[in-house]
């Protein structure tokens, strides 16, 4: 039984929430169920399970045991009542999203995202015929201007990529909930160790599991949390609330309350785009949880040294930490972020283009690659890479410069990674002469 | 906003005794439509092997069931009380439970009485309030950790006690 005296720490959770021990074989670790399928034990069953009407295993791409522990522990670690994978984290936004929207609906977006989400947004939600309104994150006002009549989700992140800009959750909440709209947040780069976005008002949560949750660079995947404090029966979102031609008349929101939104994106969304993560790779980011506390301290921990580093650093033009002292960002941070700012941010390197780009060739401990995240420090120029896609206004409104390198710092030995930079700066400076 | 709802009314203890202690269950506003949540919940806990008797003047059988029109004319022992019905429908509920001698009342998501909770409470029935008995059962004894629910169970033993 559980105790209700007793509520069990995050780093606990992460190791053990949603992987109770196999009750058939007695397996410890959570098993990685690499099946398609699951055999019904009569036929009144296996309706049981299409119809909804019972939770039952019916086919991998709808659910998976190993997901399912997966998913429970992401919704344990961040404060929700459940959680669907998804085989990336731009398919979970993506799928977030494609639940809870219909053609002419509208999307308000901040404009300091990452730049494959930007992408996604602006053209594939153009197709789906659904608008959308950039707005700058950081301005209260500009949120509220972008709303119209049929804006049906905000939409920002926790921590910006790249910019590294901190979105000021309750505020934006409260003007998402006043529009009687779900603020939807990516908490990619800060975990739920760093900042738990539910806690502070938002509806749903999405993951790319990919980065700092798997956490060795081995797998794609994402996932989506939902608060389950949404009101879906608001009026707003008949697509959520009324019975469903998709799923043979099933009102979601009337039949499953608070897991209404969460049985609608797995029965019918995830079932339909079919973007199921692999059993495997669920394994890997059970693993990657398990350790998430111990590893989000030594990144923080690491990031500022170097962020402390390059601060000081004569060939730096600036540092864009959300966790150094004089950053625009300092009460934001104090306020969401108590236990660290993150490990992923971006310096200029004087020099521009030229100078960033012998710098990259310069290190040999970095990595340089387009991910985030991992335990190995990265490095990457996002105008010639991850942001290439945005033209110079959008760059701009990212904040992107020519000379933006942008560093995801690991957990390796801060004086090593103090020494390769070194390196960097110096091959720079031989560019230059 | 609805109004918070007193953690004795969702005390996970008592939820999981009357789980485990339970067997028929009565409910009231149990619809014949296969798509309405009450038949869901009906539907689940048969499976689950409890007795369920639906309490719906409107039908005469739900889930081959006899239904009753109200739950003073049942004519068996109940345990509990499940409650389908708007709030304002619960003290009479109440009243009707604790004159056929059930152990419980268990009022639906959305279902907030406080009055008929009052009512139960002092004739010595346990209350649940806003929790669903099906997501109830499913989180503590059946298979919601299957679809990536937070059941909030957290444990190191093979079997569930």
């Amino acid at each position: 039984m559980t105790d209700p005296e007793h509520t069990f720490g995050f780093s606990t959770r992460a190791v053990h929430a949603g992987a109770r021990p196999d009750p058939t074989t007695g397996a410890r670790a959570v098993p990685i169920f690499q099946t398609t399928s699951y055999v019904f034990e009569d036929p009144e069953s296996a309706a049981a399970y299409f119809n909804l009407q019972e939770y039952g295993n019916t086919y991998t791409r709808i659910m998976n045991p190993t997901l399912a522990a997966l998913e429970e522990r992401l919704a344990s670690l961040e404060g929700g009542v459940g959680a669907v994978a998804f085989a990336s984290g731009l398919a979970a936004q993506m799928a977030a999203l494609f639940t809870l929207l219909t053609p002419g609906d509208h999307v308000v977006a901040s404009s300091a995202l990452y730049g494959g989400t930007v992408t996604q947004l602006k053209h594939l939600l153009r197709k789906l015929s659904v608008a959308l309104t950039f707005v700058d994150p950081d301005d209260g006002d500009a949120w509220r201007a972008a709303l119209t009549e049929r804006t049906k989700a905000l939409f920002a992140e926790t921590i910006g990529n790249p910019a590294g800009n901190v979105l000021d959750i309750e505020a934006v909440a409260a003007i998402a909930h006043a529009h009687d709209a779900p603020l939807i947040v990516d908490n990619t780069f800060a975990t739920p160790y760093l900042c738990r976005p539910i806690e502070w008002g938002a509806d749903i949560v999405v993951h790319s599991t990919t980065k700092f949750i798997g956490g060795h660079g081995t797998s794609i995947g994402g996932a989506v949390v939902d608060s389950g404090g949404f009101d879906w029966s608001n009026g707003r979102f008949p697509v959520v609330a009324e019975p469903s031609p998709a799923y043979h008349g099933l009102a979601f929101h009337e039949t499953f309350g608070t897991y209404g939104y969460l049985m609608k994106l797995r029965a019918e969304t995830l079932r339909d785009l079919g973007a199921a993560m692999s059993p495997f790779n669920a394994f890997l980011f059970l693993q990657g949880l398990e350790t998430l506390a111990l590893r989000m301290d030594r990144h923080v921990a690491n990031a500022s040294a170097v962020a402390a580093f390059l601060a000081k650093h004569p060939q730096v033009e600036g540092v864009r930490y959300a966790g150094l002292p004089d950053s625009p960002y300092r009460d934001l941070v104090r306020c969401y972020l108590p236990r660290g700012a993150g490990a992923v941010f971006c310096f200029d390197i004087a020099g521009g283009r030229a100078a960033g780009q012998a710098f990259i060739r310069g290190v040999s401990l970095f990595s340089h690659l387009a991910n985030v995240g991992d335990a190995k420090s990265l490095v990457i120029h996002p105008a010639s890479t991850t942001h290439r896609q945005l033209d110079d206004g959008e760059l701009t409104a990212a904040g992107i410069a020519p000379g933006t390198i942008r560093l995801s710092i690991g957990i390796e030995d801060a004086a090593d990674l103090l020494w390769d930079l070194e390196r960097g700066f110096a091959a720079a400076r031989e560019a230059r002469s | 906003m609805t109004e918070t709802v007193p953690a004795r009314f969702q005390d996970p203890q008592t939820i999981q005794r009357l789980l485990h202690d339970i067997r028929t269950i009565a409910i009231v506003g149990l619809s014949a439509n296969a798509l309405r949540a009450s038949h869901f919940v009906g539907f689940y806990l048969q499976r689950h092997g409890y007795r369920v008797i639906p309490v719906n003047p409107r039908e005469t059988t739900v889930l081959g069931e006899r239904a009753y029109p109200r739950l003073r004319d049942i004519e068996e022992r109940v345990d509990a009380v499940d409650v389908f019905r708007g709030p304002g429908a619960v003290p009479a509920i109440a009243e009707d439970a604790v004159a056929i001698g059930a152990g419980a009342l268990w009022l639906q998501f959305g279902v907030l009485s406080f009055e008929g909770a009052a009512i139960a409470e002092r004739a010595g029935l346990d209350v649940v309030m806003d929790r669903c008995l099906k997501i109830e059962h499913a989180r503590y004894l059946g298979r919601m950790h299957w679809l990536g629910f937070n059941t909030g169970v957290i444990t190191a033993r093979r079997r569930l006690a």
